[in-house]
């Protein structure tokens, strides 16, 4: 019988895992300035260990303070979305949903331009911090409309968000017109979703956010698997359903604030890393949180690798990688109705 | 068992059941009919606790079920209600494994003991062969075992049934309903079911409540509560009742308009 044990599931880990740390030093071998890959894998594991070595200043400036923070970046960011977009999935029982469909991405990207309007330096720390605080307000408004006599109502909360979303689009359109062209390329870029804003630091602002929403919606993943089959069958099993739904919304929601903050609105990931780990692992989220987290975090870093490389010097936004890759597999796997047999 | 004492329901302005009192002692097979909209199914979803009502209060063995835990209420009720939704389908055997939910702490994986149990409930239901598949490439008629076989994974002492057998034909509604009738015959499970099918519950069930608008109209023995003046009264059209010639319960036959 091939029922998930903690035994699999440690197993599957550690090797996913080790596919994110072999994913992870390609990574920072690649980029427009050529280190040497041997050189660069060097530099990382003397740095690990604390020894210095070899490699010029730049090289190692290159590798351990530009390109290692960045592959950190994306694949907590992957990893944050893919659990995200996997839970929304579950709780909306909607094959078609992704960790902006409440609008929390609105909520930032307002928070951004903002940030960018008042002239703030896309390095600094007042950018992901205003789109954070931005999308949290987003997560408030939503919730406060979307319950109904202290109930979450899947499709109220869902039009609460569609809703506020699009007047929040508005918004973002409004600003866009009234910005100067400098402005202009980096709010497009920002929209696009682009790691080229962030730093070192984003890491640390956004690591306990994504670890602590992680950490709740993995110790529910046992009962997200009842309510993926409505909420009156998980009752039925003795789950209070009320508090499930309120602490994996607000988790989800947790962890789309904090990955969009530092990168913008990366698209896809969080839509089709879910399905194609459900088609390799099947539905049962213990195991499918934990390998969502781990190839969300390969992919986006190989995304990013790509963009920043494919036209080297010039580097893309991500979200022009995962669109132009994510697109055409979620085309296949509703071509071969793998991913919902009613869809 | 379970004791209903003068319950009232409403989602919104109307009531949906008003001052229903009933019993359902150890080991019994009570059936709940009545028309379309007299509250069946929400009378069962009042006693698994899914809604709470405004009025009156349940008791299960003595103590009132709001003081009871959902976790505490899942291992003894369990509860086989109309098609559930199927996005994302599990295998049969992951399905019936669900029913152990209510024992298991939150990270915890099923163990042996818990696939022991799954698979004495899916070798009763026959469901055993097909264990792998997933749920969304079985018939109706399957589908129905492999909730019972959930239900019976959870150990319950009462199983509540809504329109078990809405959906199948004659051979898979009496398959079913045999197996049923064994549960609460050799297991002393007690069964509370609301069906629509009057001859089904006529020929299965100890005691029927009948339910009008939201009240108890009738309850007692089938042979008490299916009369031709009672159903007519209630579902508001000609019948005829005759027995069943092999069990001697009451049938029902229904009638064109203007034919009695």
């Amino acid at each position: 019988m091939k029922l998930n044990t903690p035994r699999k599931v440690i197993t599957l880990s550690i090797l996913l895992g080790l596919l994110l740390i072999l994913v992870t030093l390609i990574s920072v071998t690649m980029g427009s300035v050529k280190v040497p890959p041997l050189r660069s894998i060097r530099i990382l594991f003397e740095s690990i260990f604390g020894l210095r070595g070899g490699g010029s200043e730049t090289d190692r400036a290159i590798i351990l303070s530009l390109r290692l923070p960045r592959a950190i970046l994306a694949g907590l960011v992957g990893a944050g979305l893919s659990v995200s977009g996997a839970t929304f999935q579950a709780l909306l029982r909607n094959p078609l949903a992704d960790p902006y469909i409440l609008g929390v991405s609105s909520g930032a990207a307002v928070g951004a331009i903002i940030a960018i309007l008042l002239g703030l330096s896309t390095f600094s720390f007042g950018l992901p911090l205003i789109s954070f605080l931005g999308a949290l307000l987003t997560v408030l408004v939503v919730f406060y409309f979307g319950r109904q006599d202290g109930k979450i109502h899947p499709n109220t909360l869902l039009l609460a968000g569609v809703i506020i979303g699009s007047f929040l689009s508005a918004l973002i359109m409004f600003f866009i017109s009234v910005s100067q062209k400098e402005e202009l390329h980096t709010i497009i870029f920002w929209l696009m979703g682009d790691f080229g804003f962030s730093n070192a630091r984003a890491i640390l602002i956004i690591f306990p956010y994504i670890l602590l929403g992680f950490f709740l919606l993995y110790l529910r993943s046992r009962h997200l698997n009842l309510i993926l089959s409505g909420e009156d069958n998980a009752v039925q099993l003795g789950v209070d359903v009320e508090k499930l739904k309120l602490v994996s919304y607000l988790s989800a929601s947790l962890i789309t604030a904090a990955s969009v903050s530092v990168c913008g609105l990366i698209g896809f990931v969080g839509l089709i890393v879910p399905h194609a780990v459900r088609l390799i692992f099947g539905p049962d989220h213990r195991l499918l949180i934990p390998a969502s987290a781990l190839i969300g975090a390969s992919f986006l870093i190989a995304s990013d690798t790509v963009a920043r490389t494919l036209l080297a010097p010039t580097e893309l936004p991500v979200g022009v990688i995962t669109a132009a890759f994510g697109g055409p597999f979620f085309i296949y796997l509703l071509r071969t109705r793998k991913v919902v047999k009613t869809l | 068992m379970i004791e209903v004492n003068s319950i009232s329901f409403r989602y919104h302005e109307d009531w949906v059941l008003e001052d229903v009192s009933f019993r359902a002692g150890r080991g019994e097979f009570v059936g709940v009919i009545g028309p379309n909209g007299s509250g069946k199914t929400t009378l069962l979803k009042i006693v698994y606790r899914l809604l709470t009502p405004q009025k009156g209060e349940i008791l299960f063995e003595l103590v009132p079920m709001k003081k009871m835990e959902r976790v505490e209420i899942a291992k003894r009720i369990a509860v086989v209600a109309q098609e559930t939704q199927l996005l994302f389908p599990f295998t049969v055997l992951e399905t019936v494994l669900m029913g152990r939910s209510p024992y298991l702490g939150h990270l915890m994986f099923e163990n042996e003991k818990d696939l022991e149990i799954a698979k004495k409930a899916m070798e009763w239901t026959k469901i055993l062969p097909f264990s792998e598949r997933p749920m969304d490439e079985l018939s109706g008629g399957e589908r129905k075992r492999v909730f019972i076989a959930r239900a019976l994974a959870q150990e319950p002492e009462v199983i509540l049934l809504d329109e078990p057998t809405a959906s199948l034909d004659i051979q898979h509604q009496i398959d079913f309903l045999d197996l049923i009738l064994t549960l609460n015959r050799e297991r002393g499970l007690t069964i509370i079911m609301a069906s629509h099918d009057i001859n089904i519950a006529s020929e299965f069930c100890d005691r029927l409540i009948l339910l009008q608008g939201g009240r108890i109209y009738k309850t007692g023995t089938p042979e008490e509560v299916i009369t031709k003046e009672n159903i007519e009264r209630v579902y508001g059209c000609e019948v005829w009742i005759d027995q069943n010639p092999i069990s001697g319960m009451p049938r029902i036959s229904v009638l064109k308009k203007g034919r009695s």
